[in-house]
């Protein structure tokens, strides 16, 4: 393991984690005129949105705008960011942090020319997380193809085997290097901002709603991958059994949110999420059926609501105040029967339906894996921002379930914060 | 600069085996230009040998045949050099391959009918090139004479004060404006406030005093109450701003522009320029021009618009079925708050205390949508009031709410859940029907409650949960002295009176350049939710300043040190560029003669595509460097084949459309080899004399690609793809005098992941060019 020194800079922030909101804050902190040091752990920018198919209630891709923050930082020389990279130590007080960052390797270096030869040549396939397991890619591949840096990455799971070899040996540029060493780099910063971001509540938790026992129950995140053009599917939408395209869907709102055994809080996308994915259901298929069973649909403001309203005029969606209490799968059809009470008529409802999207919310990365810096958290884990003291701070989902426009709005926000310890102190 | 040329074509990811290398060379050969070949360009050797043609044989014009200019960025950037990518990686043989355009033969070679599709291409890509490094120069930053960088906030609610401290904080002087007597806003008026911290689970003490004690504390703030923007002229750095009295009537109070009806004379004849200037100055008698700066105005350097809101006012019947207007207690949520405010809650009607409370979420009516401009800000506003009957009467009161949807997002269902452990608060979904006279009293009729099909509740009071209209609705706020009008653009059609952007991803974009907005002039939003995006536009204001000192564009051309120059001599001040600027950058004076801003400007070059004079260019793009590509490109005729190839020119939006084409190319997609792509900064820029001056060389095609407009729009710079769309459904008449075909020009809409679906679009233009033929000019 070797060690470098990024030279000291008292001008600097550091920001943690490159989803939108990090990549916001940088970027807007960057372009204010300071130096800020972007440290991401995956290989590759964009983090959860870049998994989107379409943000709501616009209906337009996220690398649209991905697009136009990496041409930021491409003709930004303030900004340095870093893939691959983790916090592992923080120390000193506001103004005057100094911070140990582990870089993976990725065995693959700036030669690389993107052209593809290592995959070719890789026989191995792995998960591919980024689908949510949905598909397998090589063992040396590009995370997604507008990813940035566009540079391929080889599995650690590869390493140490054939496949590597070949890899290496395909390669004309002398990118792949196998014998790649993790690193730690060391910062000097005067404040650090955290926006490390949210992870799906896992399904599998909800017992009642059948994820990972009935395959054509998935979660809203899988479907988005399922919509995606560059998704396991190429865009298209069909049940995990057997291929087919559901006429039917169920979504069910607040899987594991508003939930004292999950989570207790309203993970504030998933109404809209769900609205969306109608949406774009019913422009592809204009025969399905949607059935969304809620509590509120939590559509505030006249953008929302407004969007809302489209999906009312639908006459083939469908919306049931109802939590839903079960499901159960039928073994020939491997169609789901949804059943819920209607909160209203008190009726009980039984939904036949041929694939069910489970809208599971978000909890913060913090949740599950501290930070280590000297942070406050709520009882979910959020990080909670001290004003006062300064110095450090959270932003977008770190902080609070938010969309990507209140997400951006904090995250640019946030920028300032960390400007004003550099100036005060 | 006296430009040394140096062509570099690199071998590498399959250009050598696809291309022949040596004919390529040719083409700069041709032109006296050296090149040279690399395998590896982007390699360490690769860069260290640009590196020493730049040192040692001072080459400072490059022209790197090689990869996209999206790719490499970084190892392609050399101080003081003008470099061009020719992109014959993505652009030519990734996205040709040769197991679909076959390379010629030795044998088919000897045939002089023959001709080798992919190989044209890159030579084309290389001579367009080749002229467009000969064409632009390095830009040199556009500087202020001189630059404030005072930051105005407008309004001095909770929002506004935010943005004051928050840039003050971070060391810029700051002057808030408020046009009431004090500071405060709506907050300053609220008995109890939201919780804006976690645990989220309890209201708090308004924090509004310790606010204003901090503005009126601090140094870099200067405080004036009763105070309005009268008018805001000149550009971000060099804002001239005129205070007035609320209700005065100054000479620099703004004007407006004229309506459409008077831009015509009595036979409906356009005015000319200083016609119409007459005519405006007239329409706005009493006050000076747009051009005429207040000598005695204060400097800014950029505004946040905190302007805030105004409480809903029911009109007329508009909810008669709920009693307001008929029935004294039936008020609206801000009526209440006023109710509270002073003291214990009773009825207006006779003083009464009011025990028992309605709170009513959505007008109902067979819809579930909450009442106009509300959000989730006035569910939570509900679930406070109803704490305040609580306080009030802890042993006897009562507060019903019936909502539609309960809206409560995020942490702020910690406060909905602590409501929902009152015995005294009752939540229901449910649709108010009617609200009737009970004796003294009131009775309210719900259906569909969660308590019963059909729910009759008495009532002392009732409370509408009416919404937040936005300052801006019918009043700009901001004044602003530009020809185009004082307001923010678009925000009236498409955001019912908000100052909103319509991009998810960048909250803070509006058609006005240094003007951020902020609270709930944006959205309904709570204190918490204003004072975070008080902080966002804050940053915004000091960016933009700091951005106009570099001399350099903001977002989404951030950094971007070209801007618009303009050749006057040959201006007939037809005053396009002026009306069609998406940002309003341009004023024209009284001839009709623009006067550029350059800080307003986002250098999209839109006013480039509007001048038929064509005087209108940046220093690395303009209309000679783009039509001297078009004229690059070889249009071969039966002169040259017997069955020459078509020529198709595509004018791509290098924001969304170019980044799509390059995931074809890298998904090894393929198109049509015969057409030729030209970036463009957005459609807005393209001036159409580029496609005619395609099609007099006998082109046979044109399409523009880029983002989708309307409502929803995708287009970075707002306006540019649908300004294109109707300059191209314009250019029939000059089509019609070539006596060419209306289909030979078109625009395609594009979203950036619409890659899969590029190449069908642009064969199929080119089958639909096959049918109609060859163009008649080729070859003259």
């Amino acid at each position: 393991m070797t060690e470098e020194n990024v030279a000291p800079a008292s001008d600097s922030i550091l920001v943690v984690g490159g989803g939108i909101s990090g990549l916001t804050t940088a970027i807007e902190a960057a372009e204010a005129g300071y130096e800020v040091f972007l440290v991401e752990k995956n290989p590759y920018l964009g983090g959860r949105v870049a998994q989107l198919n379409q943000y709501f209630p616009k209906q337009c891709p996220p690398t649209c705008g991905l697009e136009i923050n990496f041409r930021r930082i491409k003709d930004n020389s303030r900004l340095k960011f870093f893939t691959l990279a983790e916090v592992e130590n923080v120390t000193g007080s506001p103004g005057n942090y100094d911070v140990s960052v582990k870089i993976t390797p990725r065995y693959v270096n700036a030669n690389c020319t993107c052209c593809g030869d290592c995959a070719d040549a890789c026989q191995a396939e792995i998960d591919n997380e980024f689908d949510f397991g949905m598909q397998k890619i090589k063992g040396a591949y590009l995370p997604f193809e507008m990813a940035f840096p566009s540079r391929y990455v080889i599995s650690p799971q590869i390493i140490g085997t054939e496949d590597a070899q070949r890899c290496q040996e395909a390669c004309q540029y002398d990118a792949v290097e196998l014998d790649m060493e993790p690193k730690t780099m060391n910062f000097n910063v005067g404040s650090i901002v955290w926006a490390t971001g949210w992870q799906p509540y896992d399904a599998a938790k909800i017992d009642n709603l059948g994820f990972g026992q009935h395959p054509n129950i998935v979660t809203n995140m899988m479907m988005e991958r399922l919509a995606a053009p560059n998704g396991p599917t190429k865009g298209k939408i069909v049940r995990p059994a057997d291929g087919k395209a559901p006429e039917s869907i169920a979504f069910v709102q607040c899987a594991g949110s508003r939930d004292e055994n999950h989570l207790p809080y309203c993970s504030y996308i998933c109404c809209m999420a769900s609205l969306k994915q109608a949406m774009y259901v019913r422009e592809r298929d204009p025969d399905a059926k949607i059935y969304i069973f809620y509590i509120d649909m939590r559509a505030p403001g006249q953008r929302y609501e407004k969007f809302y309203q489209q999906a009312k005029d639908d006459e083939n969606i469908f919306f049931v105040k109802g939590k839903v209490a079960e499901v159960n799968e039928d073994a020939d059809t491997k169609n789901i029967t949804v059943v819920a009470e209607n909160a209203v008529t008190g009726e009980k409802i039984q939904q036949n339906v041929e694939m069910v999207v489970l809208a599971t919310g978000m909890e913060p990365t913090t949740a599950t894996a501290k930070l280590p810096a000297d942070l406050n958290y709520t009882d979910e884990g959020f990080i909670i921002n001290d004003f006062e003291n300064g110095g450090m701070f959270a932003a977008g989902c770190a902080n609070k379930p938010a969309d990507v426009v209140s997400s951006n709005q904090n995250a640019t926000g946030m920028a300032l914060k960390a400007i004003q310890t550099l100036v005060t102190r | 600069m006296d430009k040394k040329y140096g062509v570099y074509i690199c071998k590498g990811c399959g250009i050598g085996d696809a291309l022949d290398i040596d004919a390529l060379c040719e083409v700069p050969k041709e032109e006296g230009l050296p090149v040279k070949v690399h395998d590896c360009l982007c390699g360490k050797d690769g860069v260290e040998f640009l590196k020493q043609d730049i040192a040692n044989d001072g080459i400072n014009t490059l022209v790197l045949a090689a990869c996209s200019r999206r790719v490499l960025y970084d190892v392609f950037r050399f101080d003081g050099c003008i470099v061009d990518r020719v992109n014959l990686r993505e652009g030519v043989v990734w996205s040709h391959p040769r197991s679909e355009f076959a390379a010629l033969t030795a044998e088919e070679k000897e045939d002089e009918n023959n001709f080798d599709r992919v190989q044209m291409m890159a030579e084309d890509y290389i001579k367009m090139g080749m002229v467009r490094v000969e064409k632009i120069d390095l830009p040199e930053p556009y500087q202020l004479e001189s630059l404030s960088k005072r930051i105005l906030v407008i309004g001095g609610g909770m929002a506004g004060m935010s943005a004051a401290l928050d840039a003050a904080k971070a060391g810029y002087k700051v002057t808030l404006v408020e046009k009431e007597t004090a500071l405060g806003g709506h907050a300053a008026a609220w008995r109890r406030q939201l919780p804006i911290a976690n645990p989220y689970d309890n209201l708090i003490d308004p924090i509004v005093a310790d606010k204003i004690q901090a503005v009126e504390s601090d140094a870099n703030i200067t405080v004036n109450t009763d105070t309005i923007v009268a008018r805001l002229a000149g550009e971000p750095g060099n804002f001239t701003v005129t205070f007035k009295k609320p209700g005065e009537k100054i000479a620099f109070d703004v004007p407006y522009p004229l309506p459409d009806e008077m831009k015509v004379d009595e036979k409906g004849n356009d005015l000319d320029a200083e016609k119409l200037h007459e005519a405006f100055l007239k329409y706005n008698e009493g006050k000076e021009d747009i051009l005429q700066f207040d000598p005695d105005g204060e400097m800014y350097g950029a505004v946040v618009l905190a302007a805030g809101w105004q409480p809903y006012q029911p009109e007329g019947e508009e909810f008669a079925h709920l009693g307001f207007g008929e029935l004294p207690d039936v008020v609206t949520n801000a009526q209440f708050e006023e109710i509270a405010q002073n003291g214990k809650i009773i009825r207006p009607s006779d003083g009464q205390e009011a025990k028992s409370v309605v709170f009513i979420q959505s007008p109902g009516q067979g819809n579930d949508t909450d009442f106009d401009y509300c959000g989730a800000v006035t569910s939570l506003v509900a679930l406070k009031q109803a704490k305040y009957v609580r306080e009030d009467y802890p042993d006897d009161g009562k507060a019903f709410v019936f909502y539609q949807h309960m809206r409560t997002p995020g942490l702020q269902e910690n406060f909905y859940k602590g409501l929902q452990q009152d015995p005294g608060i009752f939540l229901t979904k449910g649709e108010v029907a009617k609200v009737s006279k009970n004796g003294g009293g009131l009775i309210v009729d719900a259906d569909n409650t969660l308590l019963g099909e059909k729910l009759q509740v008495k009532a002392d009071l009732v409370v509408l949960g009416t919404g937040m209209v936005p300052a801006t609705k019918d009043d700009p706020v901001v004044n602003l002295a530009y020809r185009q009008g004082p307001a923010f653009r678009d925000n009236i059609d498409l955001f019912k009176g908000y100052c909103d952007s319509n991009f998810i991803c960048f909250p803070y974009e509006t058609q006005r350049t240094g003007i951020y907005a902020a609270g709930a002039i944006r959205r309904g939003m709570t204190v918490e939710e204003s004072m975070e995006d008080a902080s966002g536009a804050a940053l915004k204001a000091i960016q933009c300043i700091e951005s106009v000192n570099r001399g350099v564009a903001v977002h989404p051309r951030s950094g971007d040190m070209t801007f618009p120059d303009f050749f006057f001599q040959r201006c007939t001040q037809c005053k396009r560029c002026t009306e069609e600027c998406p940002f309003g950058a341009l004023d024209d004076d009284e001839k009709g003669t623009p006067k550029p801003n350059p800080a307003r400007c986002r250098r999209c070059g839109t006013c480039m595509g509007s001048c038929p004079e064509r005087i209108i260019g940046f220093a690395d793009y303009n209309i000679d460097s783009i039509g001297s590509m078009v004229k690059s490109i070889g249009v071969p005729s039966e002169d040259d084949y017997d069955e020459p190839p078509l020529r198709i020119l595509g004018l791509v939006c290098e924001n969304d459309a170019l980044p799509a084409l390059d995931i074809v190319a890298l998904n090894r997609m393929s198109y049509s080899a015969d057409v030729r792509l030209i970036p463009v900064r957005c459609l807005g820029s393209v001036n159409v004399i580029w496609i005619k001056d395609a099609l007099s060389q006998g082109m046979d095609g044109v399409f523009l690609m880029g983002c989708k407009h309307g409502d929803d729009y995708q287009c970075h710079f707002v306006k540019g793809s649908e300004i294109a769309d109707i300059r191209v459904k314009k250019i029939g008449d000059a089509l019609t005098s070539l006596a060419l075909e209306l289909e030979r020009v078109t625009q395609f809409q594009v979203a950036i992941d619409e890659y899969d679906k590029i190449p069908q679009i642009i064969n199929q233009f080119v089958e639909e060019i096959e049918e109609l033929g060859p163009n008649p000019f080729k070859g003259f």
